[in-house]
């Protein structure tokens, strides 16, 4: 009986980095997007650049989906 | 199509009755913390996660044939051996789902289909090692992973979002889970289907429809896609309420973390090759994220006996599995009272369930501390694992009172909309919702057949369930 270490690590550091790296993105982008809604509705102009943060991040957890996708469909 | 004998017949009908069981065991996997945070409407939500695992079943056709490989020698399995591990394990599912805790089905199938190669062949046409390695460390395994990711990732999301609250956060929180929860369903149908497809595929194969080494064909997926979808959509309603509201209390900010962490972790599992059970996956991600809220609060109670199921999941599969296969070794007449046997216990099964209902329609409404009227089977389960609370009397009284004082009516009209908050008061929170309760109780003859209402053993059994800080 061999237990195989190296492939459960790996899959413990993957899906932390990933989860955590996503979230983290994620919630930037929302940050973002709220902080806009509190510009907006203080009347003092649009935070472009929080917004533009926030499509950035939010387009890189596109990505991420859009390869996990591609993860399911490579098996085949 | 190919030739048939009625036994491939009834093994074939059999798996697609576990696919069935499978995707409505399971469909809290993908759905329960959506669900539970109002990201989609309950019947929404069970539609998409159909839609998904169908087309999951059709992305690929590589899992299809590893199900059986390598955990026993593929020289004893004939039909009768794969039906009666079937029947070992959609017994095993509905009766977890009969008690509301969610238990892997691969676990289930993996069980069964041990119990009945060891009737049919002996000890020795199972691999020990494997078992270990491939079942029990990543039971073991799964729900730590997750956990610790989810939680991780809860903290990081509380600290970076502290001032985000306004419609776009909402907004962007349901898409998020939405879209992880959309992921989990896909992958869910790839594997899930497919162990299904291989079952079938292999009983072909013994039954020597089918060359060896065939694909599996194209009927054979699409009825499978179609079973797991049907069973995702009919949605195991007890299952997703334990899951989504039974372990913890989800805000969508956890709910995202926790759909996430799944997601990531059954993704990297099923390439890196540690494969991981979704259920164990997704158990451990949404009490990973109950902790990592502050004051967030896990139901141990609630946890434990899922542990308790876990554990159970694989030997009671593989008892069932070998019963069944002992009695279809008697002969034609054996196989045909084990298909019996099956349709009756689900029938019974079924309709103990229907002694209290969970459906979409309260699927998020009632906390974890409501159980079953306790059946024969349930009693069974329950003699395992016991069950935390028994609902709490004082919930009853409002349809029974008849002209409550107006003060009192403050307390039941709060606990018919929302139980936690309201249970969790006499506890210690507000020692005023305490006093109220007890003047309700004064005030309110009890009628013979409720039980009696006296606030320190209604407050009881309800700590156990819904500790104090559970309001949301």
């Amino acid at each position: 009986m061999k237990i195989d270490w190296a492939a459960l690590g790996s899959v413990f550091g993957v899906s932390l980095v990933v989860t955590v790296g996503l979230v983290a993105l994620f919630t930037l982008g929302i940050a973002g997007l709220s902080r806009r809604e509190r510009a907006v509705a203080a009347g003092d102009g649009g935070g472009a650049l929080a917004v533009t943060g926030a499509y950035v991040c939010f387009a890189a957890c596109a990505a991420a989906v859009g390869y996990g996708i591609y993860l399911i469909m490579g098996k085949g | 199509m190919e030739s048939f004998s009625l036994i491939l017949a009834i093994v074939v009908i059999t798996a697609l009755a576990f696919d069935f069981t499978n995707g409505f065991h399971d469909t809290a996997n993908a759905m329960a913390t959506t669900i539970s945070t109002g990201a989609l409407k309950p019947k929404v939500a069970v539609a998409m996660s159909a839609a998904l695992n169908l087309v999951g079943a059709f992305l690929s056709v590589e899992v299809a044939n590893t199900i059986s490989k390598g955990l026993v020698d593929e020289a004893g399995i004939r039909p009768e051996v794969i039906f009666a591990a079937l029947v070992g394990a959609i017994l095993w599912n509905l009766l977890t789902w009969l008690v509301g805790l969610p238990s892997s089905s691969s676990h289930a199938l993996m069980g069964g289909l041990i119990g009945a190669t060891v009737a049919s062949a002996g000890f020795g046409a199972v691999h020990g090692g494997v078992l270990v390695t491939k079942v029990m460390i990543p039971a073991v395994a799964a729900p730590v992973v997750a956990g610790v990711a989810a939680l991780a990732a809860t903290r990081l999301s509380y600290t970076i979002g502290a001032k985000s609250d306004g419609k776009a956060a909402e907004k962007g929180h349901r898409a998020g889970q939405i879209a992880s929860a959309g992921l989990v369903s896909l992958a869910h149908g790839t594997n899930d289907a497919q162990k299904t497809m291989g079952i079938i595929t292999l009983a072909l194969i013994a039954g020597g429809a089918i060359a060896p080494g065939s694909n599996p064909p194209t009927w054979v997926i699409l009825s499978a896609g179609l079973a797991i979808a049907l069973g995702t959509y009919i949605g195991g309603w007890r299952i997703i309420r334990t899951m989504g509201t039974g372990l913890t209390d989800l805000q969508p900010q956890q709910g995202f973390a926790a759909q996430t962490s799944s997601a990531a972790a059954i993704l990297a599992s099923s390439h890196l090759g540690f494969s991981l059970s979704t259920t164990h996956v997704v158990s451990g991600s949404v009490m990973g994220a109950g902790l990592g809220r502050k004051g967030g609060v896990v139901r141990w109670s609630t946890a434990g006996r899922m542990a308790i199921a876990w554990v159970l999941t694989l030997p009671a599969a593989a008892l069932v599995g070998a019963g069944a296969e002992a009695v279809t070794g008697l002969g034609d007449w054996g196989t045909a009272l084990v298909a019996v046997f099956l349709v009756a216990s689900s029938a019974a099964i079924w309709k103990i369930s229907r002694r209290q209902v969970v459906d979409h329609t309260n699927v998020t409404a009632a906390p974890a501390a409501s159980e079953e009227p306790a059946g024969v089977v349930t009693q069974a389960i329950a003699a395992v694992a016991p069950p935390p609370s028994a609902p709490a009397p004082v919930l009853e009284f409002p349809a029974q009172a008849t002209q409550p004082p107006a003060h009192a009516l403050n307390v039941p009209a709060q606990a018919v909309g929302s139980p936690a908050p309201a249970l969790a008061a006499p506890i210690g929170a507000a020692p005023a919702a305490a006093l109220l309760a007890e003047d309700l109780a004064a005030t309110i003859p009890a009628p013979a057949s409720a039980p009696r209402t006296d606030p320190a053993s209604s407050a009881t059994p309800a700590s156990a369930a819904v500790p104090p800080s559970a309001a949301v």
